[in-house]
């Protein structure tokens, strides 16, 4: 009981501190790509301790909700990454919210989000919130396909179950685990708003979709809008990082010795997931808005065929 | 001693009816009236609450009323006992929100006659055990209904909406008399008792489902009957809307639960194939509907019909899984569907009051001319925010509890042989999820442009906060939809009885698990924790706040808004409702109700402004009411001719019918 609170904390304490770091990688690969020598690894820690120093300069007519928004979404952000398995299984909590359960804290972030930007009452942050929640209504399907297939081939919704199912050595290949990953990767991409959906480092007015939302937003609560997208981006690297390569997860019973080699393992999955998108990120242009759709509706399709073939077989 | 109460209790509404037509027009009638009827629906869901804790035997009464060789039998069972908890709750809320609503009523005297009559009306349905009892109650319900719908009778689309109105509930009824016909048989065993004790041939049972479809889903506005409903359910004032949308669809509920669960006896294995997919349709169609509205009570009555179809697919799944004798996992669908139509009584009520207090404030429904109401209405804004996170299904609130169970049911059902529900079923949970993420879209637009953002008229500018019953009763509604969101074991264990009584197995027990957990299988397969999820929430962001103002900053400044260096700009230049869903309606719109923007741009030099029309069509509309209203149409134009004629010409008519009729008779076998 003490160990499992003692992994839960440490978990809550590890995702918060290496959430701004994979942000940072990020930055550095796509810069060095470009050719660029790129921000310090540690920038965005820095901009975060600065925007937490500085006034919050609100606007005038910004009502209570715009300033409750940021600490709203950063608490279930938070919640939702410290219920996914990232170095060790059997999480305290995990039986708290199942992986449906996750998804829908993203969702009432996500929900809370698109309010604050519709608050101000600028066309800006209207843009961005209508077309967030346009993206967010394919995503989320998507997302729920996805999680039906994982949950018909490992029996359980239930995150531990699953990635405890999924390192033992009777899955083995399977075509519908196969577009399941493919589908992830795509939901992964829009709901952090990476290129080719949004691109967060645009100001460009009419692409923004995230960055239009919370335009408006200034000092410590732009920090916590920053935090819980970096937080969003580590929960969902470790979501496929905990299911398709969960090799080096420590079990319930591994020793400290166990322990120290999964979170040099958890490292390494972060590390390669930051690059491999970095490098994605780099290779392909943005798509315009009205694109989206057929993206985000290939991986709901991909998503609702996974599921079809497990309703059909328990074996493909 | 329950049931002879709970009818002491209808006679009073029945009473305070009769005071509503003698005295409708003063001033103390309405505290009569609502009070009354408050008090009234109170004893009521007391009585029901006990029955369904106590795990009461049903209690039977039969009166010597109705058709003279039957009486009116009456029985309240588990099913009844639940559904009339949702019922007289609903009707007591709504009740206490009227007593302050009530009073911006322009013409009390067409409200407060009918008011108590609907509810007693509903009341009498649930409590019905013969098929005579249970038709005229729902006859009744409907007509009272219908009255309250014509209250403003002056305005076009008012009529309009009740015309609609009642074609579509005589058609129900019409179904609902030919199923319980058809179960009843050729002896004409009209009480529930005796249908339950027969044994209808397969095809008796098919016609006996599909008319229960037909009948209870006009009611429940399942598609494509559900064409009446988003007309009728906001032209009522706005406490009858919440009982209409969050209740009255219940008893719809309740019809069907009644004759397809309980007296049809067991389900074949075809039923959930019918079923599901009429659910799903229903669910994706609904929301959509609601998206492209933009007045408030019209968007909330749409959105009605999306939830009435997470119910059937709930019930649905109940079906299929019993019928392959999964009883465990019936069980599970049952009770989620039963959850839901808890649930959803209560954040529907909540947000049509919501509603209701805008338009007493600013005389507005149309969400164009709202706008900035969270600074002018906070407490309202409040309340209807919580009702808005309820029904976009998202935790820790109840709506989310629902739909993760009838999740947790849909990924039982690969164990179900059949292979045209194995291939049916994934792609309703499919449309499912599609519309809890539409949901969540069409919330942030109700709750975003009706209260945030710059008020976009005089009137909203100058709204004001609701009255205090009013607040109370949506203050009320929201702590219960806090409470089932963090304690849905003890919910759940309520419903266990019902689901016994229908099905013969229940969910197992949630509130022995630790923690308040609810585990619907078993804890390896899923679990939810509603409580730990808020507290985990609330910590976290205390946490947050505390920290940063005590370790960095709390310094704010207020400064005209940024808008990336254009600031300035009216309110006219922010979203609106139409803009808002401009994406989707593109995404979804496009092929569904063929939506065709047209841009109008003067050329230079032309001062007039430039004009952007949205152009939709119904698609339920136009494939099923259309052709039948044009054929209409053309047969009374055809049949003109016989309107004028001579005496003897009718007298040839009504010979030559007697002659054919007897011809019939005689040729029948």
């Amino acid at each position: 009981m003490m160990v499992n609170l003692a992994v839960q904390g440490a978990q809550m304490a590890l995702v918060l501190l290496l959430a701004p770091l994979l942000t940072g990688f990020m930055r550095k690969i796509k810069a060095r790509l470009l050719r660029r020598q790129g921000p310090p690894l540690l920038q965005p820690y820095r901009d975060l301790i600065r925007l937490l120093r500085k006034d919050v300069v609100l606007a005038e007519n910004a009502s209570w909700l715009f300033r409750a928004a940021p600490y709203v979404i950063f608490a279930a952000t938070w919640v939702a990454a410290s219920l996914v398995p990232t170095f060790r299984t059997g999480l305290l909590f995990s039986w708290t919210a199942d992986l449906i359960a996750i998804i829908a804290l993203l969702g009432s972030a996500r929900f809370f989000l698109a309010l604050a930007g519709l608050d101000v009452g600028t066309s800006f942050g209207g843009i961005g919130s209508s077309r967030e929640v346009m993206i967010a209504s394919l995503a989320e399907p998507a997302m729920l396909m996805i999680v039906f297939t994982l949950a018909l081939v490992a029996g359980s919704t239930q995150l531990s179950t699953m990635a405890g199912f999924l390192v033992s050595s009777e899955v083995g290949l399977r075509v519908s685990l196969g577009l399941a990953l493919i589908a992830l990767i795509m939901v992964a991409i829009a709901e952090n708003a990476r290129i080719p959906v949004d691109n967060p480092a645009t100001h460009l007015e009419l692409t923004m979709v995230h960055e239009a939302m919370v335009l408006e937003y200034s000092g410590r609560h732009l920090a916590l809008i920053e935090i819980s997208a970096a937080l969003k981006l580590l929960l969902y690297v470790s979501l496929i990082a905990c299911i398709f390569v969960p090799w080096g997860l420590a079990s319930t019973h591994a020793t400290a010795e166990g322990i120290a080699i999964s979170l040099f393992a958890y490292l390494l999955k972060l590390g390669l997931g930051g690059f491999l998108l970095g490098v994605f990120e780099t290779s392909i242009a943005k798509m315009r808005v009205f694109r989206v759709p057929e993206f985000l509706g290939a991986a709901l399709m991909l998503g609702l065929l996974a599921t079809l073939l497990l309703f059909v077989s328990r074996s493909l | 001693m329950s049931l002879p109460t709970i009818f002491a209790a209808v006679v009073g509404l029945l009473v305070l009816a009769c005071v509503g037509v003698l005295i409708g027009r003063t001033r103390r009638a309405q505290w009569i009236v609502y009070g009354g009827s408050l008090l009234a629906c109170a004893i009521v869901a007391a009585i029901a609450t006990a029955h369904l804790l106590g795990a009461a035997e049903p209690a039977t009464l039969t009166l010597p009323l109705g058709l003279p060789w039957l009486g009116a039998h009456f029985r309240l069972d588990a099913l009844s006992a639940f559904f009339l908890i949702v019922i007289a709750f609903g009707g007591a809320v709504a009740s206490l929100y009227a007593l302050g609503y009530g009073r911006h009523e322009e013409t009390p005297e067409r409200v407060l006659p009918f008011y108590p009559a609907f509810l007693a009306g509903m009341t009498l349905v649930l409590l019905a055990d013969d098929a005579f009892s249970f038709l005229f109650s729902w006859e009744f319900m409907s007509l009272s209904s219908w009255a309250l719908v014509m209250a403003h009778h002056l305005s076009r689309a008012n009529l309009h909406a009740g015309y609609v109105y009642l074609v579509m509930a005589s058609l129900g009824t019409l179904a609902l008399l030919l199923a319980f016909g058809l179960l009843a048989g050729p002896d004409g065993g009209y009480a529930f008792a005796t249908m339950r004790g027969s044994h209808p041939s397969p095809t008796v049972t098919a016609f006996v489902l599909g008319l229960a479809l037909v009948g209870a889903g006009s009611k429940a506005g399942l598609v494509p009957l559900n064409a009446w409903l988003p007309l009728a359910h906001p032209a009522a004032p706005s406490q009858v809307s919440a009982l209409m949308s969050g209740v009255m669809t219940k008893v719809a509920v309740y019809g069907f639960v009644r004759i397809v669960f309980d007296l049809l006896g067991p389900p074949a294995w075809w039923w959930g194939l019918v079923v599901l997919p009429i659910a799903g349709v229903t669910c994706v169609l609904g929301v959509l509907y609601a998206l492209m509205q933009h007045d408030l009570k019209r968007l909330l009555a749409y959105h009605t019909v999306e939830n009435l179809g997470i119910i059937f697919i709930g019930l649905g799944l109940a079906l299929a899984f019993e019928a392959h004798g999964m009883t465990w996992a019936a069980a599970l669908a049952l009770t989620a569907a039963l959850l839901h139509v808890f649930n959803h009584s209560i954040f529907k009520s909540l947000l049509f009051f919501g509603a209701g207090a805008v338009l007493t404030s600013t005389g507005e429904r149309d969400m164009e001319h709202l706008g900035g109401l969270i600074r002018r209405m906070p407490l309202t804004a409040f309340a209807f925010l919580v009702g808005c996170v309820a029904i976009s299904a998202l935790p820790p609130l109840n709506g989310f509890v629902s739909e993760w169970l009838t999740f947790q049911a849909i990924l039982l059902s690969p164990q179900l042989p059949p292979w045209s529900l194995k291939f049916l079923v994934p792609a309703v949970g499919a449309l499912l999820a599609l519309s809890a993420a539409l949901a969540a879209a069409c919330f942030v637009k109700a709750f975003g442009v009706t209260f945030l953002g710059r008020p976009r008229s005089g009137a909203a500018e100058r709204a004001h906060e609701a009255d205090r019953f009013s607040l109370t009763a949506m203050f009320l509604l929201s702590g219960l939809c806090l409470l089932a969101g963090i304690v849905p074991g003890f919910f759940i264990d309520a419903l266990g009885p019902v689901s016994h009584a229908l099905i013969g197995a229940r969910m197992p027990q949630q509130s022995s698990v630790p923690y308040l957990s609810i585990v619907p299988i078993a804890e390896s397969r899923s679990s939810y924790n509603g409580l730990l999820v808020f507290l985990f929430m609330m910590f976290s962001a205390t946490f947050a706040v505390v920290a940063i103002h005590r370790l960095a900053s709390n310094r704010l400044r207020r400064a005209p808004a940024w808008d990336c260096g254009y600031p300035g700009l009216g309110s006219a230049a922010q979203y609106t409702a139409s803009s808002f869903a401009q994406p989707i309606r593109r995404v979804f719109g496009t092929l569904l109700f063929g939506a065709r923007e047209h841009v109008d741009m003067p050329p230079p030099g032309d001062v007039r402004p430039a004009r952007l029309e949205v152009e939709l069509h119904d698609p339920v509309w136009d494939t099923f009411y259309a052709p039948v209203a044009r054929a209409v149409a053309v047969a009374a134009e055809r049949l003109n001719i016989m309107q004028s004629l001579t005496i003897r010409r009718y007298l040839t008519f009504v010979f030559a019918a007697l002659v054919g009729l007897l011809l019939v008779l005689a040729i029948w076998p």
